[in-house]
């Protein structure tokens, strides 16, 4: 049986050589739920930039305040501008059909966006927009080209443009140089016109309003892995029991 | 198979061990299904506490607030319906509210924080009607004469003007006086002690 | 034994037979000694089952059928129901680990010959539990009303379209609609809710009353009711209960430890269990760029995917569904293919275990090709793997016959 088993992890082995490749390079982030201070940049970031076009309807304000640690009247006061209460859930005014006839689709919710298109990949597109005046607000992505969506945060980040860089995926090298043959005109991106922030500072918003995104995605992930380890312990102590009982009983046989 | 050299004891203590972390876990995983059936964040959103600004209110005039599906009446008493309240006592059931109908806070003579402001759930503690607002003196037939109050158009009981319900009729308590606080002079929450309550 | 017809127990008894059923199915069910880890999977089918049930009918309690209030729904129950999310994971992950159990508790019948002679019917009984099951699964899976919930309706619903002549009125029907809608959402809420699952208690009621009946196989594949002691109890065999009750009981709490893990820790599963485009709202005018089926139809999915040539003037599609459906057909007649004298793979020929490892090789391999995009090169593996996953069942009359069999032991061994 072992042997079976043993043959079979063997004999998967080539399959790997069936595995994709080519995709977009995504900068990777590690998002961190208790890490407060960020998610309340983040949800600052996130109320003063994004939901003019992008509702959260999903998630509720009092949640929010609560769970980042934020009085509700400080909250209200602060983050909230509209006759909203306390524990209404995060909609905006611009209907789907307004959000349709002025960028071409509707600008989405962004509750669980996280969740569909992963933190390294938020984390990335907001990074990523450069001029580029053939589109029709001025601006294009590298993460997500033609996007619909005119660049919200360009008074923090300043704005970007194309430079030569290394082309993504295989680049060709030369043998004998070892420097690259072949460059791809927008292989990297240059900032030509600050902003209010410089690059650190606007990296260190943008993983703020990335966290902050991956928190509204699953509110309760923290809770989720609190509760988990008592779960656990508590079923391996039950096991421990179950066990013995077995044993016990099963001395009976043979 | 063998069940001679059975040791006894140690199989009850497993089996009774073994049951009772067991039933523990049972307890557990009912707690989560048990919970799911509270009010959601949905409902208490919806059952928030809600503001009221009193300026709004004529002297003598009520108005109906909702809060939690149900009518909270506002009514805001001159000081001629403050001492009609005070001459009633002899007909009514509970004029001094023994019975935990309101909080602490409303338990006085005219049954609210604020002499001015009567506050109590339009619902009448018979079946759960609304009783009509019935300040006109004489205009309900009452033993000893009307002087203004609450009338239950569905099995007659009657109430003061400090929701104080009176002998003989089918309701047996005072109207409720729901928790509520001022935050300011004029302005009321309904649904919400406050700290000093 | 007396003492036991008296009180409440003896009151029930006189008029449900509760003390002889006990002891027909538990206490004096002889149950072979020698089951290994294989034989954990049935019970955790049921344990499984119970989950589903249990979950699924509170999930109902705050559900929205509508197309519009169903997804909003979903995070309601995530986010405002009090631990509504401990009860969604457990759905969701419950419903990935019934795949999971399924698939092992019938790979080990294929191991130890479970559905040869007299275990036919039990076999079949079993085959129609997870042709529901998948039914109950594809079904629960739209619900959500996500996009890969729409999209994975669409593509399916839209297969039988490819059947000559009633095609495109039949997916007309089962979609109630000119397009996937909250109709065809709300016609598969009923029967996911209830229809199918009653049927398939049934069919789980019926699956252990047909074992019962004949008795369970074990590891070696003999018949322990062949070696019967002065009592008429077989010598190889032990009461259920306690000696399995007691041993499935730790099982269980091994199972229960990994499915917390995952429940707790790992619910989407790098995106298998919970797809990560489910998380965005279904969109019928915006297609996913890469739709997959979950993960426990890819292997079937691929062999869809690998016919890409049409034949006798129907589409590849047409053809592409017969191999799909001929797949799961297949298995429903292995009871009559495997002719080998002996039922275990541990007594048979070499030829029938490197053919059972080629089987496991080629159903996963499928699996992981019906789970990505596909490419030419990745076709031409699918339609290698298809063939060789019906090989072992085309060729299975022969080799089984053909082989030199070990002889089995009289008694069973550990």
């Amino acid at each position: 049986m072992k042997k079976f088993i043993i043959a079979c992890c063997f004999a998967l082995f080539p399959v790997s050589v069936l595995a994709a490749g080519g995709a977009v390079h995504l900068d990777h982030i590690d998002v961190d739920a208790t890490n407060k201070a960020s998610l309340q940049s983040g949800a600052q970031i996130f109320t003063n930039y994004c939901m003019g076009c992008h509702s959260a309807r999903f998630s509720r304000y009092e949640r929010v305040a609560d769970d980042l640690g934020i009085p509700h009247d400080l909250y209200m006061e602060n983050l909230v501008f509209n006759d909203d209460k306390i524990g209404s859930l995060m909609t905006i005014a611009m209907t789907k059909d307004h959000g349709k006839q002025f960028f071409g689709a509707a600008p989405p919710d962004l509750t669980m966006v996280s969740r569909v298109r992963q933190p390294d990949w938020l984390y990335t597109y907001l990074r990523t927009f450069y001029r580029d005046d053939s589109r029709p607000f001025g601006v294009n992505n590298k993460t997500f080209p033609n996007v619909g969506m005119p660049h919200a945060l360009l008074d923090l980040q300043g704005v970007q443009e194309c430079a030569p860089g290394p082309l993504a995926g295989d680049a060709k090298l030369d043998t004998l140089t070892g420097e690259t043959i072949a460059e791809d005109p927008c292989g990297s991106l240059e900032v030509i016109e600050p902003g209010l922030m410089t690059p650190e500072e606007y990296d260190q918003a943008m993983y703020d309003l990335v966290n902050f995104l991956a928190y509204t995605a699953e509110p309760m992930a923290e809770d989720r892995k609190r509760i988990g380890v008592y779960v656990l312990l508590f079923i391996a102590l039950f096991g421990i029991f179950a066990y013995l009982l077995n044993r016990e009983y099963w001395k009976d046989i043979h | 198979m063998t069940t001679d050299n059975v040791n006894a004891n140690r199989r009850r203590f497993l089996i009774g061990a073994t049951s009772a972390v067991g039933a523990a876990g049972a307890v557990g995983i009912a707690v989560p299904f048990v919970a799911s059936w509270l009010p959601s964040a949905k409902a208490k959103a919806a059952g928030a506490p809600v503001k009221y600004n009193l300026s709004k209110i004529e002297p003598g005039a009520m108005v109906t607030v909702e809060w939690r599906g149900k009518p909270v009446f506002i009514l805001r008493r001159t000081s001629e319906i403050l001492e009609t309240v005070t001459q009633s006592e002899g007909f009514l059931s509970d004029p001094t509210s023994e019975r935990p109908q309101q909080p602490a806070y409303a338990k006085n003579e005219y049954r609210s924080i604020k002499d001015e402001y009567l506050i109590v759930l339009g619902v009448c503690t018979h079946l759960g009607c609304a009783p009509k607002h019935r300040p006109e003196p004489g205009s309900v037939e009452s033993e000893g004469g009307w002087v203004g109050g609450f009338f239950c158009p569905c099995h007659g009981s009657k109430f003061d003007l400090a929701g104080r319900v009176y002998k003989g009729v089918p309701a047996p308590s005072n109207l409720a006086v729901p928790p509520h606080q001022y935050l300011s002079d004029t302005v009321v929450l309904i649904g919400e002690d406050g700290e000093s309550a | 034994m007396n003492k036991m017809f008296s009180g409440l127990l003896g009151w029930v008894d006189d008029r449900m037979p509760v003390v002889s059923t006990w002891e027909k199915h538990l206490s004096k069910y002889y149950a072979p000694k020698n089951f290994n880890v294989w034989y954990i999977f049935g019970v955790l089918s049921m344990l499984v089952l119970v989950n589903q049930l249990l979950t699924g009918v509170w999930l109902t309690m705050s559900f929205d059928t509508s197309a519009e209030g169903a997804f909003a729904s979903v995070e309601y129950i995530m986010r405002d129901v009090e631990y509504g999310w401990i009860i969604r994971y457990m759905h969701s992950t419950g419903a990935s680990a019934f795949f999971i159990v399924v698939y092992l508790h019938m790979f080990r019948a294929m191991l130890y010959g479970s559905y040869r002679k007299p275990r036919e019917l039990v076999w079949l009984i079993g085959m129609a539990i997870y042709l529901v099951l998948m039914a109950e699964g594809f079904m629960g899976y739209v619900l959500p009303w996500g996009q890969m919930s729409y999209w994975g309706a669409q593509v399916i619903v839209s297969l039988f379209g490819a059947i000559p002549v009633v095609g495109d009125a039949l997916v007309e029907w089962i979609r109630g609609d000119f397009l996937i809608s909250g109709i065809t959402m709300n016609r598969f809420f009923a029967l996911h809710v209830i229809a199918l699952p009653l049927v398939l208690v049934m069919l789980v009621f019926l699956h252990i009353v047909a074992l019962h009946e004949v008795g369970s196989n074990n590891p070696d594949g003999i018949d322990i009711k062949k070696n019967k002691d002065a009592n008429g109890i077989p010598r190889d065999g032990i009461p259920f209960h306690p000696y399995y009750t007691v041993h499935d009981i730790f099982g269980v709490a091994v199972f229960l430890f990994v499915f917390c893990t995952v429940i707790f820790f790992f619910p989407e599963m790098g995106g298998y269990f919970l797809e990560h485009a489910n998380f965005e709202e279904a969109n019928n005018l915006k297609t996913p760029e890469h739709i997959a089926p979950v993960w426990y139809f890819t292997p079937f999915y691929a062999m869809l995917r690998a016919v890409t040539s049409p034949f006798l003037g129907l589409d590849a599609k047409f053809w592409g569904l017969v191999v799909m459906g001929g797949a799961i057909a297949i298995l429903f007649v292995l009871p009559w293919l495997d002719r080998s004298a002996v039922k275990s793979i541990r007594y048979k020929g070499w030829i029938s275990k490197v053919a059972l490892l080629i089987f496991v090789i080629s159903f996963v391999v499928l699996g992981y090709l019906g789970a990505i995009s596909s490419t030419p090169g990745r076709t031409t593996a699918a339609q290698i793997f298809t063939l060789l996953y019906f090989l072992y069942f085309l060729l299975m009359p022969i080799y089984t016959r053909l082989e030199k069999t070990k002889p089995v032991p009289e008694r069973v061994t550990s």
